[in-house]
């Protein structure tokens, strides 16, 4: 926890200006190196600028970007653009939630998993698309998802 | 380096035919005309990196390494062939260059062999691409005579796919930053703002806007500070045009946000791109960082007297953020919720200054404006409606991709001519344009030219210009209801009829799409009313919304209920989805030949709706069955099917 407090701090050092619009690169400085927001930062944020704890939290639930929960070790990421859609996206994530139990921007209860669902990621040409940890699946179909999360689970247990 | 500075800025400033026969050797070099050693470029952009071009970039390394052969491998953005990816191109001394489709890493050793012994391989070929003083490929087609590119006109994306997104000595060489430094040193601010009046370019965001009114409005209100914004939030699913231009030609959109800047007097500009988009960021702050150390940024830009300063914003995601004064309060620190218009943000923007927002696909329409002038650009495209505007395809196509066409160019040429319809036995049913927010245009309409007034005239609008084409096997009211979910979801919840309107309309839509699960009650005459409340609630939304969210959101609804009426009406009262993509409207039968009678699916129905006696087939009950689909996921003999 300790070690946590002074990362918290080091990042608050590289916004020394206390401005409100420093407040979204502020979170996103968070959310690149922690995976997520703590309770604790959000209070720190406010008092770094200045700004009530309610305003942090307000903000910070608005935008899609930003999650509360600690990713799971293997981070899912699913598009469900227009073209993933129709590709059968919606298909895919009821085979995750299924598999994984968990909804989008949960984390399983063991860790290993967390799931996002964005709204595109670009790709559209490959639909539908499925991210691990950075490494992509295109083209895939409810079967191949669930050899692919089988597969993680097998490589997690080794 | 402080000779090189000197001869790329003499390249941005003087005629090419000035240059001497030396000179002109290192320009070729600089472009790619002539490669010293064989050249093998990657597309590494976002769609040729999920098709797994990092993999077939390992594999081509190896190979150099294993034969000790000198090669010069180059990361590239996209040409446009998305579902083609990883697009390769290979350019061997003196030849022209020759572009690879799928050229996945088991790929790379055959065609690299065969191009190291000169001969062209059979598969996997797009075409080549000729400049003068290299030799062609013998029985390869030229790039601009394939049916894709052949009848496209690429302006705006003409070096995309082609020169590296991490070079700038490549993009001055290709005649880039002639335009800027030209505006500097020979135009006045309101000149720039006359010029590109005068071209009549139009924002490509959607609205159609003067871009030249909106820059003299935010030019003529006097402030101390004013404020240019790059809109690279492109947060319609679907649409990836903005994301390809900045992979592509960074250098490029840089320039156009240099002229806009200068042309409102403004010293300080701001890129806002999607978080999502790394691919992007990496190269645009790779672009801000070269520009700085050629000078072309910062103080005193070639001792011009005019500074400016770029700086990159990622936002944090919120499809609202694509609306500009939404856009302008996420860049101030506060929650993107649009403000009602006016003021204009031209007149009080970001920090309550005047504020340009343009879109990136505007923005790199400027370079060539100011280098061909204005007459050239309006000899494009339609007299209302000058320049080009990209289109992304995707969906149920043959080939996705980007296509860059003149303003009035059809859909139909675009979507069958060019991107080659919808796949083998299928049929083309509509096509989706502008993002959930969009609208559906039906087969029938699919000739009329694409300008902003002719589908205004119909009831539809381009939006960002993404594009989904769905043949027989998608259902138009379940791809509605998504993009209603969507915009539920995306809905700021800052004014009413739009955060209630687009949940009663998911509503609505969700319950024509599923079977009811009881007959009591309302629930059946909501159904059926369920037509008429959309088009109320529709014009009820369309009336009364704050901002452009709130207002297009029932375009998806009311455009479908004018030209796919019948749909709506076999959902509501025959309960059936004419395409089977409702999977809960699904009628499920049992084959007696296949069904053993194991009553492992009786066991299982939720509705009890399947009855029969062990060891004999089972039958469903089709008023009891709630058609959730358990049945045939539990069958071990593949008896259960639906129609």
């Amino acid at each position: 926890m300790a070690d946590d407090t002074a990362r918290i701090e080091e990042i608050l050092q590289r916004f020394p200006q206390i401005k409100r619009n420093a407040l979204i690169p502020l979170l996103q400085a968070f959310q690149d190196e922690f995976g997520y927001i703590s309770e604790e930062a959000i209070s720190r944020i406010g008092a770094h600028l200045s700004l009530p704890t309610s305003k942090v939290y307000g903000l910070a639930t608005f935008y899609n970007q930003f999650s509360f929960s600690p990713r799971g070790f293997y981070h899912v990421v699913l598009c469900n653009g227009t073209a993933c859609h129709m590709g059968g996206a919606g298909e895919l994530l009821n085979e995750i939630t299924k598999l994984l139990d968990i909804e989008d921007g949960e984390t399983t209860r063991d860790g290993l998993f967390s799931l996002e669902v964005q709204s595109c990621i670009g790709a559209c040409g490959q639909s539908p698309v499925m991210a691990v940890n950075g490494a992509y699946y295109s083209g895939i179909t409810v079967k191949e998802v669930r050899e692919i999360i089988n597969q993680y689970r097998e490589d997690a247990e080794r | 380096m402080q000779r090189d500075r000197a001869f790329l800025l003499k390249l941005a400033q003087c005629d090419h035919s000035e240059l001497n026969p030396d000179e002109l050797r290192q320009v070729d070099i600089l472009r790619k005309i002539q490669v010293p050693k064989p050249l093998v470029m990657v597309n590494s952009s976002t769609s040729g990196i999920v098709a797994g071009s990092k993999k077939t970039w390992e594999a081509i390394e190896q190979y150099a390494a294993d034969r000790s052969i000198e090669i010069d491998l180059t990361e590239t953005g996209s040409i446009g062939l998305s579902s083609e990816d990883p697009v390769v191109s290979v350019q061997l001394p003196g030849r022209a260059r020759i572009f690879f489709r799928r050229i996945t890493p088991e790929k790379v050793l055959s065609l690299l062999d065969d191009l190291f012994h000169q001969v062209v391989p059979d598969q996997n070929v797009i075409g080549q691409l000729w400049c003068e003083g290299q030799e062609s490929w013998k029985d390869v087609p030229a790039l601009e005579d394939i049916p894709y590119f052949a009848l496209q006109s690429r302006i705006v994306m003409e070096s995309c796919g082609i020169i590296d997104p991490f070079s700038f000595e490549e993009y001055i060489a290709g005649g880039g930053y002639r335009a800027f430094l030209n505006t500097i040193r020979s135009y006045t601010f309101s000149e720039v703002c006359d010029l590109v009046s005068d071209s009549g370019l139009r924002g490509r965001s959607g609205g159609g806007f003067p871009t030249g009114e909106k820059w003299k409005a935010a030019f003529r209100t006097p402030s101390d500070q004013k404020f240019m914004v790059c809109n690279a939030e492109e947060s319609d699913p679907g649409a990836f045009m903005d994301r390809t231009l900045m992979e592509g030609n960074p250098f490029q959109l840089l320039e156009g946000i240099s002229i806009a800047a200068y042309a409102i007097g403004s010293n300080r500009a701001y890129i806002y791109i999607r978080s999502e988009y790394k691919e992007a960021i990496r190269r645009i702050n790779n672009a801000i960082k070269e520009l700085r150390e050629m000078g072309l940024l910062g103080d005193n830009i070639l001792d011009s007297g005019y500074n400016l300063q770029i700086s990159l914003r990622k936002g944090p995601g919120a499809f609202v953020c694509g609306e500009e004064t939404a856009l302008i309060a996420s860049l101030e620190g506060r929650r993107g919720m649009p403000s009602s218009k006016p003021p204009y943000p031209s007149t009080s923007g970001y920090l309550g200054r005047p504020t340009v927002v343009n879109n990136v696909e505007t923005l790199s329409n400027l370079p060539g404006i100011i280098r061909n002038g204005p007459d050239w650009f309006k000899g494009i495209g339609t007299g209302d409606c000058p320049g080009t505007k990209i289109f992304s395809i995707s969906g149920r196509v043959k080939m996705a991709g980007l296509v860059e066409v003149p303003m009035g160019t059809s859909f139909d040429t675009i979507v069958n001519k060019i991107i080659g319809g919808v796949g083998k036995g299928r049929e083309l049913k509509a096509l989706h344009v502008g993002g959930p927010s969009g609208c559906m245009v039906p087969v029938e309409l699919m000739e009329i030219p694409v300008t902003y007034e002719t589908l205004k005239e119909k009831g539809l609008v381009m939006g960002s210009g993404g594009v989904i084409v769905m043949d027989d096997r998608t259902c138009v009211v379940n791809t509605v209801r998504y993009f209603m979910e969507y915009l539920h979801k995306q809905s700021c919840g800052k004014c009413i009829p739009c955060r209630e309107g687009t949940r009663r309309m998911a509503e609505i839509l969700t319950s024509i799409t599923r079977k009811p699960v009881d007959e009591e009650g309302h629930t059946t005459l909501e159904r059926f009313k369920g037509v008429m409340q959309l088009e109320n609630l529709a014009e009820v939304m369309k009336d009364t919304s704050l901002c452009g969210l709130g207002q297009n959101a029932p375009n998806p609804v009311v455009s479908t209920l004018k030209y796919f009426r019948h749909e709506y009406e076999e959902h509501i009262f025959d309960r059936r989805c004419p395409s089977n993509s409702c999977t809960e409207l699904r009628s499920w039968f049992i084959d007696v030949d296949l069904c053993t009678g194991c009553s492992i699916c009786a066991k299982r129905c939720p509705a009890e709706a399947i009855i029969g006696t062990a060891r004999h087939p089972y039958f469903i009950v089709q008023e009891k069955c709630i058609g959730c689909g358990i049945c045939h996921e539990v069958c071990k003999f593949t008896a259960v099917y639906y129609k």
